[in-house]
């Protein structure tokens, strides 16, 4: 018995000393190989009688086992340490800078944004988008909607003109979205509701006013739509967009060749250090200008005004843009800028939605 | 239109406070731009009485004043005023009072060791006149205590509101205290007009050429005459808004102009030769204006002519030759009425802007022509004496005036706010519309001083603008149908939002550049077309529209250069014009890669170098883009070459066959740099997304079934050697086309020149993939396949296996 005492404690000395999975290897190879100790053993059971195998089977079995438990759990704890010594050695500089992703570099012009944060909160209220183009004839820009001969809106020094063509029509930069106005009445039947977002044109460049500028107009034609339903629209439309609870608008009866009755909105605000907020203080703050559409402009797209009636609005849409973001000056929006930009843009996909909210 | 409170005051009789009348006049319309009420913004300023002024200690140009402020005992004020002394009354202001001239508010200070407790103060430093040389110097009865802007008269706020152009009727003080009465503000006064007692015919007779210029014409002699400065009261009116007083008879005309909104013109009648015509300037007539300057006068151009000349220009400035001055002792006056189209014409093209001219291209009362030139006789012979002669009219007044048939229903339908029809019968008649009739319809007839009416919508307008707009309460608008909201965008307006989330989320920033560009940027990129040039632009850079995006976002790039910001990425998605026509317009969408903007990263990185940006970023962009569109590539041809200003060599054009180019991308052509004076390396895409194909029609969502074969696909690569000119893509093409069946891709993975290659070949390497569909390949088969792709690319681009 002893000698087999003798040989499991040699082998499993041998195993706990193998310094690497080689002479690991060496160790199993002495023991369990071909010609190992163990495995000399092992076919020494065939020749024995069944009481002496009854007797020296489980010994020398379980010899067997016992040392290869012990190589296995040698190798596990040889191949963790060469791991261990392995990753001690392989070491990166997290620190070190990775790109910038694309996705954080990109930017949308906050007229991009600001365009689909008001078609979200109009779409909501079952207006469609009516698009139309920015040179136009001067009966829709002007005469359609009611503005008289000589007015001086007509004027060059008011108006973007092109050079007269071959008829000697002068066509004209529009001066407003409306003329959309009358291309969607001339084209669709009512019940119209749309919304007009565009560039628009007019001969005016200093602090506060560029050549170029874009607005927004909407417009509803049915057979009930008032000026009630109207200060719904506009009282909804800036709770919406400015992401406020309340707001408290002033309107003031006005005038516009293109609706009658007229009125021009303010909404109330706060000026506190330089930032504007809606739904409080005492401020009046100009937004925009609307109206009930004038029976001439209904008569002019072939409505009868005793039968049809609706109201439109506009407003700019690079000064709602300013007045929720606190973009200070206009002139910046066109000169891509792009510290501008970087700064007053939008990441690529803050997509405004009813659903997640128009600014996340 | 400016007025005062108290001038108001003579046209209404109302205990409204100053606020509650600026208020309601922005309510009903006539919105207030300003206050100007001396009593508030002057109200710290008192008279006070300096009891002594002695020389600062340590100062040669202070005194040391002790002021009696009426308000207890002495206060000490340090004053360096020359004009400061002893016994003087002056303006003092304490501490905590703002000084507008000096823009500071007081404090005690001490003033070279002398403490200071207030200020005695100039005509400029409460911005009440520009005299800065000394302390306001008050007479010797002057109140000690009392408010400085009670006594000086300075306690009659001035209003100034912005009037719509359809508001002729209030650039009358009478007519906006008409407004403020039927608001409910109290009662109109001043209606009565004077009886004037006329003796004989008026020795000056008129004629007029062209009555619809000129429609009517009254004329009246005041002979003896005593002209000098206006009584103090309507001095201080005119100066109150702005007006700087001249004489008397200058003055009443000035104030008829407010007080009346009726324009009349006074002319020295001895100075006038003859009698007096209304008629058309001739061509290089000139005349010398009441503001001193010669204006040349043309056939558009009415004037009031006597025998020697022009004397006048019709309603909008008098003649400096006829004007009245402190000799005139006999005065002719007028009242006319002139065409509003003619009078706008003509003060905009000699660019005079008159008080006159403001109320004749609005459109005067013409039923107050003669009720004026009474008013203003009674005004002259008051203040200045004289004998009026009877009046003489040229012309007639016109009396034409508009009956609306307006149904009471009209003004809920419009406003949805229901007012009753006694309500607003009684707000049409105090603003001076007659009303006839009784029950449901009734007959409306405007005022002659209101040519703004024309139908129903404008009563109505009357109607709730003075019953209040903040009646009306918001009602939900219903929706259209009772049902889920549908989509609304249109396709281009889909692919319009797409294409710019698509462009910033590859790292693209946005512009938003001017529509109109240079002639020359606009020629450079096939525009240039003279119908798409503006008659009057803004400036020489922007006087044509943009035929393409390019040039202002390659300017824009280089600006940011300029700015130290070379590697910058832009786009812009927007309008290009093609023709004057709506179908000329189209959007396209563009983007511009300058210095290392690459989409993989911007400028050096530790890990790689710093790459400059090269076509293919371009072209990576926009196929990138239509991927996000949803464009199939496969009917997308990519071309060699672009537009003329792209890189010949280095650009490429994107086609749906010859017929339908949609675009191109590549290098920035050096002559472009050259002329824009750009510094490259630039790179560009440009992409008309109008011309882009519909998505194809399907009758359901369902996505085609998904066959996921059985077997492995497997990868075989090729090397060929080509001539250098062959495109990469044929060989690709060639490859694909050998076996359509089992190659499911072909990808270009290497493209050598060099030592081992004919200097005019390159190496082209591709990896074909193979998909079995139905078995395992064997080797021969996969043999076979590879022989077939070598001899299709050979066949089709003259490539030779590498070997």
């Amino acid at each position: 018995m002893t000698d087999l005492n003798q040989l499991e404690h040699d082998l499993l000395s041998q195993v706990e000393a193998a310094g690497d999975e080689a002479a690991l290897e060496t160790v199993r190879v002495s023991a369990l190989g071909k010609k190992g100790s163990v495995s000399d053993l092992l076919k020494t059971l065939g020749a024995m009688t069944p009481e002496e195998r009854k007797e020296r089977g489980p010994l020398i079995n379980g010899l067997r086992d016992k040392v290869q438990g012990a190589i296995m759990a040698k190798k596990e704890t040889l191949a963790e340490a060469a791991l261990d010594a392995r990753l001690s050695a392989e070491r990166i500089d997290v620190t070190l800078p990775v790109p910038e992703a694309p996705e954080s570099r990109g930017r949308l012009h906050p007229i991009s944004q600001v365009i689909e944060e008001l078609t979200a909160i109009f779409a909501d209220m079952g207006f469609s988008v009516a698009e139309g183009p920015d040179i136009e004839t001067d009966y829709l820009n002007f005469t359609a909607l009611n503005f008289p001969e000589g007015h001086p809106a007509r004027e060059m020094h008011d108006t973007f003109f092109l050079r007269p063509d071959e008829k000697g029509e002068r066509k004209v930069l529009r001066t407003h979205t409306s003329p959309v106005q009358i291309r969607t009445m001339t084209t669709k039947a009512p019940p119209i509701r749309v919304i007009i977002p565009g560039r628009t044109y007019r001969h005016d460049s200093d602090q506060t006013h560029t050549p170029m500028f874009h607005q927004v107009e909407g417009l509803v034609i049915d057979k009930q739509a008032n000026i009630a339903h109207m200060k719904w629209v506009l009282e909804e439309f800036c709770k919406a967009f400015f992401e406020v609870e309340q707001v408290k608008m002033r309107f003031r009866p006005s005038f516009f060749p293109f609706t009658e009755p007229s009125a021009e909105v303010d909404i109330q605000c706060s000026r506190k250090g330089g930032e504007i907020r809606f739904g409080e203080g005492t401020d009046w703050l100009e937004i925009l200008g609307c109206g009930m559409v004038h029976p001439n402009v209904l008569r002019n797209c072939g409505l009868d005004p005793d039968e049809y009636q609706g109201f439109a609005w506009g407003m700019g849409i690079d000064r709602i843009a300013m007045l929720k973001y606190g973009m200070p000056d206009l002139r910046p929006f066109f000169e891509a800028d792009v510290r501008w930009l970087n700064h007053y843009g939008f990441r690529p996909l803050d997509i405004p939605s009813l659903v997640s909210g128009l600014t996340s | 239109m400016k007025f005062t409170l108290s001038w108001l005051k003579d046209h209404i009789d109302t205990s409204a406070s100053l606020d509650e009348i600026v208020e309601t006049l922005t309510r009903i319309g006539l919105e207030v731009e300003g206050v100007e009420d001396k009593t508030k913004t002057l109200a710290p300023y008192t008279v006070a009485y300096v009891i002594s002024a002695e020389q600062h200690p340590n100062a040669d140009r202070l005194r040391v004043c002790m002021v009696d402020t009426g308000n207890g005992s002495p206060i000490q004020v340090v004053c360096g005023a020359p004009n400061a002394r002893t016994g003087m009354k002056s303006v003092f202001a304490p501490p905590g009072t703002y000084i507008p001239g000096k823009n500071i508010t007081l404090g005690v200070g001490t003033i070279r060791g002398v403490e200071s407790a207030g200020m005695l103060c100039s005509g400029s430093e409460l911005e009440i006149s520009d005299d800065h040389d000394g302390i306001i110097d008050l007479p010797a009865d002057a109140p000690v205590g009392v408010p400085y802007a009670t006594y000086a008269g300075l306690d009659d706020p001035v209003i100034e509101i912005n009037l719509t152009p359809n508001r002729p009727d209030c650039t009358s003080i009478h007519g906006i205290a008409r407004d403020l009465a039927a608001a409910g503000l109290g009662t109109l006064k001043g209606d009565a007009v004077p009886a004037v007692a006329a003796k004989g015919a008026c020795p000056v007779s008129v004629t007029i050429e062209d009555q619809k210029l000129c429609p009517a014409f009254a004329l009246r002699l005041v002979r003896g005459v005593k002209n000098g400065p206006s009584p103090e009261w309507m001095q201080r009116r005119l100066l109150g808004i702005g007006l700087r007083p001249i004489n008397a008879l200058v003055d009443i005309t000035n104030y008829m102009t407010f007080d009346r909104g009726r324009p009349l013109h006074v002319f020295d009648a001895k100075k006038v030769k003859g009698n007096l015509t209304v008629r058309r300037a001739k061509e290089g007539e000139e005349v010398l204006a009441l503001d001193t300057r010669t204006y040349k006068l043309d056939p558009s151009i009415v004037v009031i002519a006597d025998e020697s000349g022009v004397e006048s220009i019709g309603g909008i400035m008098g003649g400096e030759h006829s004007g009245c001055d402190e000799n005139t002792t006999d005065v002719l006056i007028e009242s006319a009425l002139w065409d509003p189209l003619n009078i706008a014409q003509t003060g905009r093209k000699l660019g005079i802007i008159t008080d006159a001219r403001y109320r004749f291209e609005r459109g005067v009362d013409p039923a107050f022509t003669m009720p004026g030139l009474d008013m203003a006789t009674k005004l002259v012979i008051d203040l200045c004496g004289g004998e009026a002669s009877e009046a003489t009219l040229a012309g007639e007044i016109p009396q034409s005036r508009l009956v609306i048939d307006f149904p009471w229903s009209e003004v809920p339908r419009l406003s949805g706010l229901d007012v009753q029809p006694a309500e607003s019968e009684g707000i049409l008649k105090k603003l001076g519309f007659q009303v006839q009739g009784s029950g449901e319809r009734v007959s409306v007839t405007a005022p002659s001083w209101r040519p703004d009416i024309e139908g129903k919508a404008d009563l109505v307008e009357e109607v709730i603008r003075i019953a209040g707009v903040d009646r009306i309460l918001p009602k939900p608008m219903p929706r259209l149908e009772d049902a889920v909201a549908k989509p609304i965008l249109t396709l281009i307006q889909k692919r319009t939002r797409l294409a710019r989330r698509s462009l910033a989320v590859r790292g693209l920033v946005e512009a938003v550049t001017w529509s109109f560009i240079s002639k020359d940027e606009a020629e450079l990129f096939g525009g240039g077309d003279g119908r798409l040039a503006l008659a009057n632009p803004i400036a020489a850079e922007l006087s044509d529209m943009r035929p393409s995006l390019l040039p202002g976002l390659l300017k824009a790039a280089q600006r940011n250069a300029d700015r130290g910001l070379g590697d910058v990425a832009l786009f812009e998605v927007g309008q290009t014009f093609a023709s004057d026509q709506p179908e000329g317009q189209s959007i396209k969408a563009a983007a511009v890669r300058r210095g290392t903007a690459r989409p993989e990263g911007v400028g050096r990185h530790w890990a790689g170098g710093a790459k400059s940006v090269d076509a293919f970023d371009a072209k990576a962009d926009v196929l990138a883009m239509l991927a996000t569109l949803g464009i199939p590539a496969g009917g997308l041809q990519i071309v060699a070459g672009g537009p003329a200003w792209f890189h010949p060599g280095r650009s490429g054009t994107l086609q749906f066959g010859p017929k339908n180019v949609v675009g191109a991308f590549g290098e920035v052509h050096p002559k472009i740099l050259k002329a824009l004076d750009l510094k490259g390396p630039l790179v560009a895409f440009e992409l008309n997304l109008d011309a882009l194909p519909p998505p194809k029609a399907k009758p359901t969502k369902m996505k085609p079934k998904l066959n996921l074969p059985d077997f492995q696909p497997l990868t075989r690569d090729f090397a060929f050697v080509v001539g250098r000119n062959v495109a990469a893509g044929d060989i690709v093409k060639a490859a694909q086309g050998a076996e359509r069946q089992l190659i499911v891709g072909v990808d270009v993975f290497d493209i050598y020149e060099g030592t081992g290659i004919d200097p005019d070949k390159k190496s082209v390497a591709i990896a074909v993939t193979l998909q079995p569909t139905e078995k395992t390949l064997t080797d021969t088969e996969i043999e076979a396949v590879s022989a077939k792709i070598v001899g299709e690319v050979s066949k089709k681009t003259g490539a030779v296996l590498r070997g």
